[in-house]
């Protein structure tokens, strides 16, 4: 079976500070392979890195058999991508937010079209499709940015944290369809997550980077069984630590803040 | 050529159905079309110039289009925080193809911004005079657009957070309005004034704009057209080189 994801000896630093430290690790194709570690560790640096909008410092990595530095067209044609931020046009309805997405991905008209209604039924918003993106909730938003990274029928999926702020039922709903993805169309699944359990539930292969480093990797069985732990959680903080992480707050999240100030406490 | 299309098309969506912003971004030009071009009417007058409201108008509408272009760029800050930035910079269409279609939506609500300030100056007591070069008023009000559409873009694409917003308000656009001749005259100014003049381009768009609508030139149409337009090439080049190097 390919590798779907190659990544060998991958560094980012910025300025002094190393947010990778020599990683390497392969997903194979059609796997749905769960990258965990505590915040800042990492994890969201590596996936900007192996979607092409971030440039490494140095080290190999291949996607669908492409570089991201270089074959960056063939690269972004091969994944849909779920961010762990919201990235969707505010100001569009959800048909517009995935009627754009499918006009920059090239998907025809006709195909287009279909496939809108079908994912924004699958993700319940279907009668609220012409619907301004403001006016819905996080959660709804998320289930969207599900429709939409699986409009253009990717052969690998990202999904930095795609169930945060979703209720059990949406969380199941999603992992079901796409465990059930993996299955039938062979899609490579690459996510994080902190939730241990989900990891746990859905994942062939789990690593646990901390530090910039990778510290583990197996399947979550053999992950338990090695640190001697009954579950995932307890595995990956026998792995980790106790030590709570601080993690600066970033411009973005300044500048959300002005932003709702701004909106008058908007609504997100 | 799709990308360009359909992010040209965002663009226009988000200016028709915000309509706060469209009415908030005509206060300024209308104030100072009212406070000075009645203001200061009955002095020009005196002074043997003229009509100020006449010679005032072609400058309003180059500022209205200045600041909405120039905001239109700015925009990208705005889309980097919110997220929708990400969204355009890992689908699989070239940088240059989002920035132009970006820059172009930009442009064609600054015109639009541009036309109704325009009706308003008309309605102010603004008369055209029956010049040759008519037709060239709207060619010189777009390419103003697209000019500091691409200057708003680099800033948007070099600038992380909306920190810079009041600096850029205060020592580039509101400098680059003062400074162009939308005011006042081009001629007999002191050396210094004349020199700042001289380097702004919005003093061609401004000049360019006032020659073909009421045909007073202070530097010639060739030297309107030729200026504007390779000017205009110049920085649609340089925000689409910026935009391309933004990482997240």
């Amino acid at each position: 079976m390919a590798d779907m994801i190659l990544v060998q000896d991958l560094v980012k630093n910025y300025g002094d500070f190393c947010a990778v430290k020599q990683i390497s690790f392969t997903v194979p194709e059609g796997k749905i392979f769960g990258f965990l570690g505590p915040n800042g560790a990492g994890k969201t640096t590596t996936i900007k890195m192996l979607t092409t909008v971030l440039d490494p410092t140095s080290g190999k990595i291949l996607v669908n058999g492409y570089d991201p530095t270089r074959d960056q067209k063939q690269v972004r044609r091969s994944f849909g991508i779920v961010f762990q931020d919201p990235s969707l046009d505010d100001e569009l309805t959800a048909y517009e937010n995935l009627d754009l997405h499918g006009v920059l991905y090239g998907v025809p008209h006709g195909e287009r079209k279909k496939r809108i209604e079908m994912l924004i039924d699958f993700v319940g918003l279907g009668d609220r499709k012409k619907n301004f993106v403001k006016e819905f909730s996080g959660g709804m938003k998320r289930r969207l940015e599900v429709a939409r990274a699986l409009l253009h029928k990717p052969r690998i999926l990202f999904l930095d944290e795609p169930t945060v702020g979703l209720d059990p039922q949406t969380r199941n709903h999603i992992w079901g369809y796409i465990q059930q993805l993996s299955k039938d169309e062979n899609v490579t699944v690459f996510f994080t997550t902190h939730y241990m359990e989900e990891a746990d539930r859905v994942a062939n292969e789990v690593a646990v980077i901390d530090h910039g480093t990778i510290v583990a990797q197996s399947t979550p069985a053999a992950l338990k069984e090695k640190t001697a732990c009954a579950t995932l959680e307890d595995a990956f903080i026998a792995l980790t630590g106790h030590a709570i992480r601080a993690e600066e707050a970033n411009a973005t999240d300044r500048m959300r803040m002005m932003g709702r100030a701004w909106r008058g406490g908007g609504r997100r | 050529m799709r990308a360009i299309y359909i992010l040209c098309v965002r663009q226009l969506k988000r200016y028709v159905r915000s309509p706060a912003r469209i009415i908030g971004s005509l206060g300024q030009p209308i104030l100072f079309l009212i406070a000075l071009g009645f203001g200061l009417r009955a002095m020009f007058a005196r002074a043997g110039q003229g009509n100020y409201i006449n010679f005032l108008s072609p400058g309003i509408v180059s500022m209205a289009i200045l600041f909405n272009a120039v905001f239109s760029g700015i925009e990208i800050i705005w889309d980097r925080q919110f997220g929708f930035l990400k969204e355009t910079l890992v689908a699989p269409v070239s940088r240059t193809e989002i920035v132009l279609g970006r820059m172009l939506g930009g442009a064609i609500v600054a015109f639009v911004q541009g036309l109704v300030v325009f009706v308003i100056c008309l309605i102010a007591g603004f008369r055209m005079v029956a010049s040759p070069y008519l037709p060239l008023a709207i060619f010189f009000m777009f390419m103003i657009a697209l000019l500091f559409a691409g200057i708003g873009t680099v800033f948007g694409s070099v600038l992380q957070d909306m920190q810079g917003f009041p600096l850029i308000i205060n020592f580039l656009i509101m400098p680059i309005f003062f400074f162009s001749g939308a005011l006042f005259a081009a001629n007999g100014l002191p050396r210094v004034l004349a020199i700042l003049l001289r380097l702004n381009p919005l003093s061609y768009g401004v000049d360019g704009l006032r020659g073909a609508l009421i045909n007073q030139f202070a530097f010639g149409l060739t030297t309107d057209l030729v200026v504007v337009t390779l000017l205009t090439a110049f920085l649609l080049g340089i925000g689409s080189y910026f935009f391309s190097k933004i990482q997240l």
